[in-house]
């Protein structure tokens, strides 16, 4: 029985990549809540769109690379940020004027603003593999490993060693401090007041004043953001290929679904369970119950519930039950 | 609803851009493009039926399509008895069991009160239920997958003729839908857009991961074809006549004969199915879908139970896709489940349907010839463009070789270029609803 050397092990393999994994996920359903509660359809493009604001990004980054303009320790790319995010705050607000405002103005259904989404999604999926082909990009420079495997066990003395990857850790401490801000801002300023107030009732919105099209580019604007953040991080800690963060829109729509569309804290805690979910239920747990088991009763197995493949079965067996039983979502959100 | 001299008109100019193709490209591009084109066309008419007389957003179809693939490979491959022999039953047991541990879950669920008790109880039951299911399940999987593992590994079909793997792949597709209907309509009608995506993953996934039952990310290959292959072709006398008086090469007649032998089984498909859902939506069950998808309140109030119409022609419309999936991989004579995307398979029918026109049978098929030509015919021309513009820079560059490289995406740009031109300008389609 070693306890400890358990506890480091499932931390290692599982709960450090998945708090990574969550936050990213977070941010991405950020985005959709906002974008739902606001312009009330469901952004189909959020995928391809965070796609292209992290190929923006690649692409700062490899031209900084060029300059011989770096970060020391840090990823290059935490430089090219600022640009990826201008570079999208551009695009969805072109995107707004050239396709989702006409269907705003004549009131269309949101199902024919969802169509419009997907539009959206084969022009953007289209330009980003312009730039970047199908393969996969790595972008990730500077120092790679906070403390290693073997650091940590020189360090502790323990068999079971444990790594902090740099990638893994700037994308906690980023998702944590943007949803500080996020929340500060919806609560504090005129603005995120404002929003609020479209979000909440539009009729009485418009009645005190507020001019609808700015609420709407102050959303596409933090949602340009919350995407380029969440796609770098994601790329930064897993690699970038175009495919893989369409892939993430079910993720980023379960969690956002399971925490109530329309509820910003819902999308935080729904993209953590998700995570957790996923993880835990896809990790071969034999190493961890190796450690906790009495001598002669270890595992033989790999104590794995589902292989890695059926990670979506597992994302999609909790909308399942969330639809099921709260259709609402754990904060209640909206519900048409 | 019959078509007017303005939709016969555009029927007919696609027809001749298809003759032009055959004349200016090869006769062989243009049975492939017409037979692929039928095909999307049932997949677009199973989609305008969820779609354009329900308003139901299906964003699944590559789900239904791939399981409707799954039925020609368990329908007309010949079976592997020392498979079955291996672990067949255990196999049969297992599924049973996992499907019985449902049902317990459901029972416990609908019998019980609600309360902390019931948690716990579900819980157990899935638990037991998940831990004896894959006891049984998981070495019969493993033996089944042993047997032979470069050419078999998987339990084999019933060697039934390769026709009848069409309506059962319809079934099979319709049995999907039920489960994911049952639970997400009713609801926001986004829902059933997310519901329809998960689903259609992890159908995916299955087929990619559960090597014994369709060889997984192996692809079962030299699948029965319905119609004789080119080379079984090539010999007859009379395609050898036949490609005298054309003037093309034996090979090239054959295979475009093989190919327009398969155009006529598709063309039948198509003609019933259009006669039965034009029938349909011309009936009082039509107009009452109708009424259903303009105004759902008043629907109700008159009587109509709206879930229950919903779930059917979601069931309806997932079966014709996963009939026409099953004719797409009859024609390819294989299941490669590595090559189902999303975009390819789900979003680009959705371009065919709103293109074509939504809520008219006659739109979708349009709609399917159109986007389905543009869809190959866009990538050579993309490459076109892509070297005029390029031209002025050395064979050499960087640059260019990317572009020319990258021309294939030029496609889904186009796809959604045209998608939005068509909402924004045209928002009724080709051919409009009447």
């Amino acid at each position: 029985m070693e306890p400890l050397n358990a506890l480091v092990s499932v931390t290692n393999f599982m709960l450090i990549p998945a708090f990574a994994y969550g936050s990213q996920l977070a941010l991405g359903a950020l985005g959709i809540t906002l974008i739902f509660s606001i312009l009330r359809f469901a952004h189909f493009a959020h995928g391809d769109t965070m796609a292209l604001g992290t190929a923006a990004v690649i692409g700062g980054t490899f031209f900084l690379q060029a300059q011989g303009i770096g970060l020391g320790g840090l990823p290059t790319a935490l430089l090219a940020i600022p640009f990826g995010i201008l570079v999208m705050v551009l695009y969805l607000l072109a995107a707004d004027k050239l396709v989702y405002k006409y269907f705003r103005q004549v009131k269309a259904k949101p199902l024919t603003l969802v169509m419009a989404s997907l539009g959206v999604m084969f022009v953007t999926n289209g330009i980003t593999r312009l730039f970047m082909g199908v393969g996969e990009t790595r972008f990730e420079d500077g120092q790679r490993f906070l403390f290693t495997v073997r650091e940590f066990r020189e360090f502790t003395g323990l068999a079971e060693g444990m790594a902090l990857r740099s990638a893994q850790a700037i994308t906690i401490i980023t998702a944590l401090i943007v949803m500080v801000v996020l929340f500060w801002f919806l609560t504090r300023t005129r603005a995120g007041k404002s929003m609020r107030a479209y979000s909440d009732n539009e009729d009485l919105a418009l009645l005190s004043g507020i001019n609808p099209e700015r609420v709407v580019m102050i959303t596409w604007t933090i949602t340009a953001i919350l995407l380029v953040l969440a796609g770098t991080l994601y790329g930064l800690d897993k690699g970038f290929r175009p495919f893989n963060y369409f892939q993430l829109l079910l993720p980023m729509f379960a969690a956002a679904i399971l925490g109530g569309l329309g509820s910003p804290i819902g999308a935080i805690v729904g993209a953590y369970v998700v995570a957790f979910a996923e993880m835990g239920i896809t990790f071969a747990w034999r190493r961890v119950f190796s450690y906790l088991m009495p001598e002669g009763l270890e595992p033989t197995s790999m104590m794995q519930l589902l292989p890695v493949d059926y990670k979506f079965a597992v994302t999609f067996a909790i909308l399942v039950i969330v639809l099921l039983f709260r259709p609402t979502g754990i904060f209640k959100g909206k519900v048409l | 609803m019959s078509l007017t001299a303005r939709d016969l008109g555009l029927f007919a100019i696609m027809g001749a851009v298809l003759a032009m193709v055959a004349m200016f490209q090869s006769p062989q591009l243009a049975v492939t493009i017409l037979n692929m084109s039928l095909i999307s066309a049932i997949m677009a008419l199973g989609v305008n039926m969820q779609w354009g007389y329900a308003g139901l957003f299906n964003v699944g179809i590559m789900g239904f399509t791939a399981v409707g693939g799954l039925a020609v490979v368990l329908i007309a491959q010949p079976p592997v008895p020392e498979a079955w022999a291996a672990g067949g039953l255990g196999i049969l047991l297992g599924l049973m069991l996992g499907v019985a541990t449902i049902l317990a879950a459901v029972v416990v669920y609908k019998r019980m009160s609600p309360s902390k008790l019931r948690g716990f109880a579900i819980f157990g039951v899935l638990v037991a239920g998940y831990l004896i299911t894959s006891y049984v399940f998981g070495p019969a999987k493993q033996a089944v997958q042993a047997v032979n593992p470069a050419s078999e590994g998987y339990l084999g079909g019933a060697n039934l003729p390769v026709i009848l793997a069409w309506p059962v792949g319809g079934i099979f597709a319709a049995g999907v839908a039920w489960l994911v209907g049952k639970v997400s309509l009713g609801l926001r009608s986004d829902y059933l857009a997310i519901a329809t995506l998960g689903i259609s993953e992890i159908v995916i996934a299955v087929l990619k991961h559960e090597r014994w039952l369709a060889r997984g990310v192996n692809n079962v290959t030299g699948i029965d074809r319905p119609v004789p292959r080119p080379v079984d072709l090539q010999p007859q006398p009379w395609v050898q006549s036949l490609a005298e008086t054309l003037g093309w090469s034996v090979s090239q007649t054959a295979s475009v004969v093989s190919g327009l032998g398969y155009s006529l089984l598709f063309l039948i498909v198509l003609a019933i199915l259009i006669w039965l859902a034009e029938r349909a939506l011309n009936s009082p069950w039509g107009r009452m879908m109708r009424a259903i998808r303009d105004n759902e309140v008043s629907a109700r109030a008159m009587g109509k139970d709206v879930t229950r119409r919903h779930l059917m022609i979601f069931v309806l419309g997932s079966a014709v896709c996963g009939l026409a999936g099953a004719m797409m991989v009859s024609m390819d004579g294989q299941l490669t489940p590595g090559s189902y995307e999303p975009l390819r398979f789900t979003f680009l029918i959705w371009v065919m349907v709103i293109v074509g026109g939504s809520g008219n049978n006659w739109g979708s098929v349009l709609g399917a010839f159109v986007i389905w030509f543009l869809w190959v015919q866009v990538e050579p021309a993309g490459r076109w463009f892509m070297d005029l513009v390029t031209s002025g820079m050395a064979d050499t560059s960087a640059l260019r070789q990317h572009l020319l490289d990258s021309a294939a995406y030029m496609r889904l740009l186009t796809m959604g270029v045209a998608l939005l031109l068509m909402l924004r300008f045209a928002p009724r389609g080709l051919i409009p609803e009447r």
